[in-house]
């Protein structure tokens, strides 16, 4: 417990923001009445979408796995509670742009009758990767807000040994609490499923970061460490400033060190949880639960009660909002998240999912319309305030004048989109809205890009083809000229072998698709972690234009 | 219930572009009101006179180019530009001096470029080098400073001459300007005389000239409220000020009689006011970290050999617009080392 003597580090710019937290972290996490319907998107994490499992009319358990990962990165999905189901359709779900997406709808019954458990075990006995399997088959995934499947950070790496945890209990977001009330209350969990995954990464050691303004937090998890004399773990108390609840950022506070643009914590040794999904791997090892509930915070002036709630995943937004107290008349807007990264939700029929941490129900004066834009003028303003130190003006330059070269020039990709460059701009430039339209673009040019190389790739192939098949029929003509004296058997031979080809190919096709998540499982751990390691990047949007840049 | 939905960040802007103009103008108050004292009312004709041309033409040209106009002249802008070229001209400068030099400011050197945030030069410094290279004699008429025991026009008498260029009854002109320290120190220099004999003079002070070292004490002022108020990043004023100073006292040292000292420099013309609000424009200066101490201290070596050397006393206009010219290069080649970038290998891959 000497964490109060480490020396911390600072990184370039951030924010001091109000932090807007007292209004929802004064009571005890509250919990909701069971939703009579639950919305459940297949894709709530990063990676491919869930395969569904179940079809309407079916009824399911409480903790039952409805749909399961499909790829190397993805996760299942699990049942909330028990009930039938009703559909399997296209329905709203969390994003901003009002996207409709494929969700298993499920009528509760209120039994609440729970599956049997096939998760829990005891992590020191159980072989890592059965280890890492159960956290996987328990659905759990980053529960700070980027949804990135849990069970790949879950493996040490065989040439960048893991040394140390991080446990992300910044929660540098204004408004947010979530985080703060699971560790107040339930910090034996958080421990015990840090050392868990310290045991998984073959981790010396775990720190768990808390920023300053949470000293109750702080206290309960010293308490819990103090309880288990866990001397290979510490909390270190970090100053709230904003962004310290980025990954890179935090770790550069702790330890000094940078992680590598575009690499991953790994690369410095070390690996980052978040509070929740720490405490998710434990109630999944220790009491066989999946991820089917976590703790949301629901705050704002919009709302009547705010507080902290443990909510059932694919609770539509209404429902707990209405646990709230319901609207109050200033409410404005809605956000999921915190007001410098958070989502605006155009509707509140949207669910809960696993990566909702919190739900803003802003007022007017809170959350004001944005401004009318006016001109750059270069004021710098931005730089100061960018913790990537980048310069977000030439970012925006390029963005707006669509240089898509010159922006990656100035390192596009390396910005975490925190919004501190807009928050200090004072010509209201929506910068962030500007750099997320720059990424999208160059993405999407990279997919024509590769579709080119694709079509001429099989344009180079139909030459070939039109060349055998030149051929092919030059040799049938000879063939058949030989063959005029026994006309049936030349006709059914070539045929045959065609149909017997197709046959042999869709079997092959099927055959690999059968096995290929069961291959990747199997693979030796530097094989998994390179495949984790490529998943990643492509899936933290920070890479795959930088793969294309070389291109 | 259905919510309007706008991209992240959703926190409002803490500042705004007008605020940040207001705020820059409050920080010049303490230097105008020296320049009021110690050279007089002319100061604030000028004032006038320049701030009503810079709205005006920029309220024309707005019309003209079919952009806002209200909402456009909100940010101020236009007002600073007048402000800052009125400083810069003589206190006894015919009205239609200021008048277009402002003209000029707006329409060629901001609004034909496309207006705030797209000018390359500093539009008062534009004005103030068009105004310097056409009509040298104007420019030169500064009035004595108060406490020579001179005669000083009063306010009415101020914009008699300003726009009728009527003196009182038994006024002459030469009794009221004086030759500027730095222009005598170069003129005296020039014709081979010693500064510890010219600096004997009764307008020379404590380090620079007389009054003029109040007028410099009251932009350092200001501009130290505004590196406080982190309005304006101080690496440009210490660049500038920094580099001023150590060349002059490396000249100095070599030979006291034949070089100022540094402190003369930085107390002399318009080098604070240079320093804290005409280089610091942000729109035309260098805006990376390392970028703006190079940017400073690049105008301030230009500044001193313009006025060691060049062919006018001061040197501010013509160094600004100079480095203002090199701003975009030095920016390219001082990007700061992006997080988690090796510093070696450069770029964004
Ligand atoms: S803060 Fe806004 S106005 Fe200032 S340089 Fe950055 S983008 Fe331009
Ligand atoms: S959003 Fe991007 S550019 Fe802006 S401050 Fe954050 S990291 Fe820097």
């Amino acid at each position: 417990m000497n964490g109060k003597q480490r020396h911390l580090h600072r990184f370039h710019g951030g924010l001091h923001l109000p932090a807007n937290k007292a209004q929802s972290n004064g009571g005890a996490v509250r919990a909701l009445p069971l939703p009579k319907r639950l919305i459940l998107p297949l894709s709530q994490h990063i990676g491919e979408p869930a395969e569904v499992l179940v079809k309407p009319g079916e009824r399911v358990l409480k903790g039952q796995m409805i749909a399961r990962a499909r790829g190397y990165v993805s996760v299942p999905i699990h049942a909330s509670s028990s009930g039938t189901v009703i559909e399997i359709a296209d329905h709203a779900v969390p994003h901003p742009s009002g996207l409709r997406a494929p969700c298993v709808i499920i009528e509760t019954d209120g039994k609440d009758e729970a599956a049997p458990d096939t998760l829990s075990g005891d992590p020191v006995q159980l072989d890592p990767n059965e280890l890492r399997n159960r956290v996987r088959n328990a659905g759990i995934v980053g529960l700070g807000g980027a949804g990135f499947p849990s069970f790949i950070k879950l493996n040490p790496g065989a040439n960048r040994p893991i040394h140390t945890l991080l446990i992300n209990g910044a929660e540098c977001e204004p408004y947010i609490t979530c985080d703060d009330l699971l560790m107040r209350e339930h910090a034996h969990e958080v421990v015990g499923g840090a050392r868990i995954v310290m045991h998984a990464l073959h981790a010396a050691a775990c720190i768990i970061a808390i920023e300053d303004n949470k000293p109750e937090a702080a206290a309960a998890m010293r308490a819990a460490l103090a309880e288990i004399g866990a001397a290979n773990m510490d909390v270190v108390v970090i100053p709230t400033i904003y962004p310290t609840g980025g990954e890179k950022q935090l770790i550069k506070v702790i330890t000094g060190r940078e992680v590598p643009s575009q690499g991953l914590p790994a690369d410095v040794g070390i690996v980052c949880h978040n509070p929740g999904t720490a405490a998710a791997v434990y109630r999944a090892l220790m009491h066989g639960e999946p991820l089917i509930s976590r703790i949301v915070t629901v705050t704002g002036a919009g709302v009547a009660q705010p507080g902290n709630f443990e909510v059932r995943i694919g609770t539509p937004m209404a429902d707990v909002i209405a646990a709230a107290g319901g609207y109050t008349a200033s409410a404005q807007r809605l956000l999921m998240g915190g007001p410098m990264m958070g989502f605006a939700m155009g509707s509140d029929t949207v669910p809960i999912v696993k990566t909702s941490n919190c739900l803003l129900v802003a007022a007017h004066d809170e959350l004001p319309l944005p401004q009318t834009p006016s001109p750059c003028i270069r004021c710098g303003a931005c730089v100061d305030a960018c913790p990537a130190d980048l310069l977000p003006q030439q970012l925006y330059w390029y963005a707006h004048v669509r240089d898509f070269d010159k922006i990656q020039d100035y390192s596009l990709f390396d910005c975490i989109e925190c919004g501190c460059c807009a928050h200090v701009c004072p010509s209201h430039l929506p910068l962030v809205h500007y750099y997320r339209f720059a990424k999208t673009e160059i993405w999407a040019q990279e997919r024509e890009r590769e579709k080119a190389d694709i079509a001429r790739q099989r344009h180079e192939f139909r030459l070939l083809r039109i060349e055998r098949e030149k051929d092919e029929r030059a040799e049938r003509l000879k063939q058949k000229q030989k063959a005029l004296q026994t006309p049936a058997e030349a006709g059914a031979d070539p045929k045959k072998a065609a149909i017997q080809a197709a046959l042999e190919r869709a079997k092959a096709k099927k055959a690999s698709a059968d096995v290929a998540p069961k291959n990747t499982d199997n693979l030796s751990a530097e094989q998994q972690q390179a495949i984790a390691a490529i998943d990643a990047r492509r899936a933290t949007a920070s890479t795959t234009p930088a793969a294309g840049d070389d291109a | 219930m259905e919510f309007p939905t706008f991209s992240s960040p959703h926190l409002p802007a803490t500042r705004s572009v007008s605020r940040v103009m207001r705020e820059v103008l409050l920080a010049l108050v303490p230097g105008m009101l020296c320049a009021w004292w110690f050279f007089g009312w002319g100061i604030v004709v000028n004032l006038v006179l320049a701030t009503l041309a810079c709205v005006l033409a920029e309220a024309g040209m707005l019309a003209a180019r079919g952009r806002p106009v209200a909402a456009t002249l909100a940010d101020t802008s236009a007002v600073l530009t007048g402000v800052l070229l009125a400083l810069a001209l003589p206190p006894l400068a015919p009205a239609w001096l200021p008048v277009v030099g402002a003209v000029f400011a707006i329409v060629v050197a901001k609004q034909l470029y496309g207006g705030l945030g797209y000018n390359p030069f500093n539009p008062a410094m534009i004005g103030y080098v068009v105004l310097l290279i056409s009509f040298p004699r104007e420019m030169t008429q500064w009035s004595a400073p108060a406490g020579l025991g001179n005669t000083q026009l009063g306010l009415l008498d101020s914009v008699a001459w300003s726009l009728y260029g009527v003196l009182p009854a038994g006024t002459a002109l030469d009794a009221l300007t004086l030759a500027t320290p730095l222009d005598s120190v170069k003129t005296a220099l020039g014709i081979g005389e010693m500064l510890s004999e010219i600096t004997r003079a009764p307008k020379f002070g404590q380090y620079g000239g007389l009054g003029w070292e109040w007028v410099n004490f009251g932009y350092l002022l200001g501009g130290l409220y505004l590196i406080y108020r982190r309005l304006i990043d101080w690496r440009i004023p210490v660049g500038l000020l920094g580099a001023l100073f150590t060349i002059a006292l490396v000249f100095h040292g070599s030979d006291t009689d034949a070089y100022p000292a540094p402190l003369f420099h930085l107390f002399s013309g318009a080098a604070m006011l240079g320093a804290f609000f005409i280089a610091t424009d942000p729109v035309t200066a260098s805006t990376t970290p390392r970028g703006r101490l190079l940017f400073g201290a690049g105008i301030g070596l230009i500044v001193y050999v313009i006025r060691t050397w060049g062919g006018y006393p001061d040197g501010i206009a013509f160094a600004v617009l100079l480095m203002n010219m090199a701003a975009p290069t030095i920016d390219y080649y001082t990007k700061p080392r992006v997080f988690g970038q090796d510093g070696k290998r450069g770029g964004g891959r």
